[in-house]
C-alpha cells in the first residue's frame, strides 16, 4: 500500500442505534400497505387514490440498469414500508417529544429542545417514517411561512398539497419516484407566501434507525411570487450489514421572481471497507422554474451511502429563470456514485451553470452525468458546466457522462472538465511546511471543492468541511 | 569561517530511488549560521541531497545518519523536520488549486506555532505579522490573495518559495535550484533577500548547478558533488574556479578517488 491509500479507514461516527420501541408495519408491499400507511396519516381519499396510481404504475416498470453502479437484486417484497417510534398520539409542544429521540438529534448535532435550538434554522427531524419534532413554527407562521411534515401539510393544506404535489415529479417519473409516491412516509413541506424572504434557514434531517425498512420521504417547497427561501438537508443512518434503502422525491417549485435555495449534506451510512452494509440512496429531486426570473439552485455534498443515483435538476419554464447546480460527491472505501443533473431549457434567456467535483478514494467509483437541453423556444439559452474528478490512489475510478441536446441555434454551451490526482509530491510540499498529511489532503480538497461550498450556507459550509475531513481522513497517508 | 555549534552533520549517507543508488556517501557539517553551497554537475545527486534532508517518501535511504540539532533527522516525518525548523524551497513548487497564499502560509505557519506552542495567528494576527516580513525583505503582498503557485510564472514560483522562507523562519533552509529559470533580476531579487534573511541562527545549504547566484550570495563554504560524493570542498572561490573550468576535472578526480 503506499502512503497515499494508508489511510482510508475513518469509522462512520453517526453509526449507533437508538434503542426505542418502534411500531414497525411487517415487511412486503401490497396495496394493503399503502392503505394501512394513508390511514396511519389520516389521509383524505385523493391521496391514497394518488397512491394507488402510482402503486399499480410501479407493478408494470423496472428498476433502472442505466446508472453506472453495480448491486444485487433488491427484494422489494423484505422490507417494511413504515416504521415509527411509539409515542403520545399528539405532541401539543417539543416538550412532549420521547427524551430519546430528543438524545438522538442531540447527538447527532441537531437539538430540537426549545433552549438549544440553533439560532437561525429551523429544524423538521424525521425518524424512520415520522417527523418527530419542527422547531419555529409558530415563529415563521407570523411571516406566512408554512413548514411541517407533509403528513400535517396533507391533513392541513390540501389546496396547496394537491394544486403542486406531482406537478414536477409525476407519479410515474421513474421506478423510484414511483415507488416513492405509493409509499412515503414524512419528509418536509415548505410555503413561502408572496413577497416573504424567509427569516430563517429551514432544514430537514432525516435519520434512519429501524432495521430492514427503507425510508421513503417526500419534500414538497413552494416559493410564491417574489419570495425566498433557503433549505437544507442532513441524513444519517446506523451501521448494518444489510443495505437499506432509501428512495425520496423531492419538487420544488419557484413562481415569478421568486427563488429557492436547496443544499443537501449526504451522510448516509456508506458501507464497511469490503462494501458490506449502506444505504441505497435513489432520489429524484427536481426543481421547476415556473415564472419568469425564478431562480432554483441546487447544492450538495454527497459523502455517504453506499449507492448514490440522484440527478437533481431544473426544468426551467419562465423566460428569464435561472437553474444551477453544484455538487462535491466523495466516493470512498467501496462507495459507488451515478450522481448529476438535467437541466431542461424551455423558456427565453434561460440560463444554467453546473458545476461538478467528483472525488473517488478508496476502491469508489463517482461518476458524473449530466443531461442540458435546450428546447426549440428557448432563445438566447446558455448553459455552463464544469466537472473537476479528483483521484486519490491507484483503486478507483472517475467516470463523466456529460449529455446535450439542443435545438436551439441561438443557444450558447460551455463545457470545461478536469481530471487530476493528489499525488505524493502535492502531500509532500504540504508536509515540508508542516502540516500533517490528514490537514494536507483536507486542505488539497477543499480547495478543489471551494466552488462549491463557497454556495453552502455559512453555519453548513463548516460542516460539509468537517465531513469531508472526516470521509476522506485516512485515504493518504 | 564556522561561526556556531553543528546545526546539521551528515555521515555516510547512501541513498537511492526507484532501486537506483544516488548518493554513495556524504559528508556535510553545515554550523549555525553558515551558508553552504552545493554544486555539481546534472545528476550527480544535488537534488536528491536536498530532498532526503526534507524527508521525501521516494527517497531510501540506505546506510549513515543525518543529525539536526543532535536528533536523527531520518528518523523524522517531513513535518517534524520543518516544525524543527528545516525548510526546503522546491526547484519545481506544486499547486494548490482553491488555497490562497495567505491561508496556505498562515496554516504553516501555525503548525510551526503550535509545536513551539506559541498561540495561533488569527487572520487579522497573521496580516500584521505577513505585512512585517514583506517590509523586511521590501515586497508586496501582490501574491497574498492569489491560489498558491496556480497561474505563477516559473519566476513567481520561486519567489513565492523565498517568500515563504521569510515568514516561517527556518533554522535551515535548503535551496533547491532555485536560480533555475530565473532572470537576471529576478535572480538579484531573490539572492539580495535571501542575504537579508541571512542570520546567526540560520543556516543556508545552497543546491545550484551554476555559479551565477553565487555572484550575489558570497557562501562559506562550497561543496562539489560529482556521481554521488562531494568530491571537493573550499571557500568562495571555488565557485569561481568551477565557473572558469567546468565540473570535468573533478569528475574525474572522482573516478580516481
Amino acid at each position: 500500500m503506499t502512503s497515499i491509500e494508508a489511510h482510508v479507514q475513518q469509522p462512520y461516527k453517526y453509526g449507533f442505534v437508538t434503542d426505542i420501541e418502534s411500531e414497525v408495519v411487517p415487511a412486503g408491499l401490497n396495496e394493503d400497505v399503502i392503505r394501512l400507511i394513508s390511514a396511519k396519516k389520516g389521509e383524505p381519499a385523493w391521496m391514497l387514490e394518488w397512491r394507488l396510481k402510482a402503486y399499480r404504475n410501479w407493478l408494470k416498470m423496472s428498476e433502472p440498469h442505466w446508472p453506472n453502479v453495480k448491486y444485487g437484486p433488491i427484494d422489494y417484497q423484505a422490507i417494511s414500508y413504515y416504521a415509527a417510534p411509539k409515542q403520545r398520539p399528539k405532541l401539543d409542544s417539543l416538550e412532549q417529544v420521547d427524551p430519546k429521540l430528543v438524545q438522538t438529534f442531540e447527538k447527532l448535532g441537531i437539538p430540537i429542545e426549545e433552549q438549544k435550538r440553533l439560532t437561525g434554522v429551523a429544524v423538521d427531524a424525521v425518524f424512520d417514517s415520522v417527523s418527530v419534532a419542527t422547531t419555529f413554527q409558530a415563529e415563521l407562521a407570523k411571516f406566512g411561512v408554512i413548514f411541517m411534515p407533509i403528513s400535517q401539510a396533507i391533513r392541513e393544506h390540501a389546496d396547496l398539497v394537491q394544486k403542486y404535489l406531482g406537478t414536477v415529479v409525476p407519479h410515474n417519473d421513474n421506478f423510484f419516484a414511483a415507488l416513492n409516491t405509493a409509499v412515503f412516509t414524512d419528509g418536509s413541506f415548505v410555503y413561502v407566501p408572496k413577497g416573504v424572504r424567509c427569516p430563517l434557514e429551514l432544514s430537514t434531517y432525516f435519520r434512519i434507525n429501524a432495521s430492514s425498512t427503507g425510508q421513503f420521504e417526500r419534500t414538497l417547497i413552494i416559493a410564491d411570487e417574489g419570495s425566498y427561501v433557503s433549505y437544507l438537508e442532513g441524513c444519517s443512518a446506523p451501521m448494518r450489514d444489510e443495505n437499506q434503502l432509501h428512495a425520496a422525491v423531492v419538487e420544488l417549485i419557484a413562481l415569478d421572481n421568486a427563488q429557492i435555495k436547496y443544499s443537501t449534506i449526504q451522510n448516509w451510512y456508506p458501507g464497511d471497507d469490503e462494501g458490506k452494509g449502506g444505504i441505497y440512496n435513489f432520489v429524484t429531486k427536481r426543481g421547476k422554474c415556473a415564472g419568469r426570473n425564478s431562480k432554483i439552485s441546487w447544492t450538495q455534498v454527497e459523502t455517504g451511502s453506499a449507492i448514490t443515483w440522484k440527478y437533481p435538476g431544473c426544468i426551467l419554464q419562465g423566460d428569464n429563470s435561472i437553474g444551477e447546480f453544484y455538487s462535491v460527491a466523495v466516493t470512498s472505501h467501496k462507495q459507488q456514485a451515478d450522481t448529476g443533473t438535467k437541466m431542461i431549457h424551455l423558456g427565453k434567456n434561460t440560463r444554467s451553470t453546473i458545476v461538478s467535483k467528483g472525488i473517488s478514494a478508496g476502491r469508489g467509483q463517482n461518476t458524473y452525468r449530466g443531461l442540458v437541453k435546450i428546447m426549440k423556444g428557448a432563445e438566447g439559452a446558455r448553459n455552463y458546466s464544469q466537472c473537476d474528478s479528483m483521484l486519490i490512489g491507484d483503486k478507483c475510478g472517475a467516470h463523466t457522462f456529460p449529455y446535450i441536446d439542443v435545438r436551439s441555434s441561438t443557444a450558447i454551451m460551455e463545457h470545461e472538465a478536469s481530471t487530476s490526482k493528489i499525488g505524493e509530491d502535492q502531500i509532500f510540499y504540504l508536509r515540508q511546511r508542516g502540516l500533517s498529511s490528514e490537514d494536507a489532503v483536507s486542505m488539497i480538497v477543499n480547495g478543489f471543492c471551494k466552488e462549491v461550498f463557497k454556495e453552502l450556507p455559512m453555519e453548513f459550509a463548516v460542516e460539509a468541511t468537517r465531513l469531508l475531513g472526516i470521509s476522506l481522513e485516512g485515504s493518504v497517508g | 569561517m564556522t561561526k556556531g555549534k553543528a546545526l546539521l552533520e551528515v555521515q555516510g549517507l547512501r541513498v537511492a530511488v526507484a532501486g537506483n543508488e544516488i548518493l554513495k556517501g556524504v559528508d556535510l557539517a553545515i554550523r549555525d549560521g553558515e551558508v553552504h553551497a552545493i554544486m555539481g554537475p546534472n545528476g550527480s545527486g544535488k537534488s536528491t541531497l536536498a530532498q532526503v534532508l526534507a524527508g521525501h517518501p521516494a527517497y531510501t535511504v540506505l546506510a549513515g545518519t543525518a543529525k539536526y540539532e543532535g536528533k536523527d533527522l531520518l528518523d523524522m516525518k517531513p513535518e517534524e523536520r520543518a516544525r524543527a525548523g528545516v525548510f526546503l524551497a522546491f526547484q519545481y513548487p506544486v499547486e494548490i488549486r482553491g488555497i490562497t497564499n495567505s491561508y496556505f502560509l498562515r496554516s504553516a505557519l501555525n503548525a510551526l506555532r503550535r509545536e513551539r506552542g506559541e498561540a495561533e495567528l488569527d487572520p487579522i494576527d497573521f496580516l500584521q505579522f505577513l505585512e512585517q516580513k514583506l517590509k523586511a525583505i521590501g515586497w508586496d503582498d501582490s501574491m497574498m490573495n492569489r491560489p498558491v503557485n496556480e497561474g505563477f510564472s516559473g519566476g513567481e514560483k520561486k519567489r513565492n518559495e523565498i517568500l515563504q522562507l521569510a515568514v516561517l523562519e527556518p533554522r535551515l533552509a535548503i535551496l533547491d535550484e532555485t536560480d533555475s529559470g530565473l532572470d537576471i533580476d529576478a535572480l538579484k531579487t531573490v539572492a539580495e533577500t535571501v542575504n537579508k534573511l541571512r542570520a546567526p541562527s540560520r543556516a543556508f545549504l545552497i543546491v545550484t548547478h551554476y555559479q551565477r547566484l553565487l555572484n550575489y550570495i558570497t557562501p562559506d563554504v562550497v561543496h562539489v558533488l560529482a556521481d554521488g560524493r562531494i568530491v571537493k570542498s573550499g571557500g568562495p572561490e571555488l565557485a569561481h574556479e568551477l565557473e572558469a573550468k567546468g565540473y570535468d576535472w573533478l569528475r574525474d578526480a572522482a573516478m580516481v578517488s
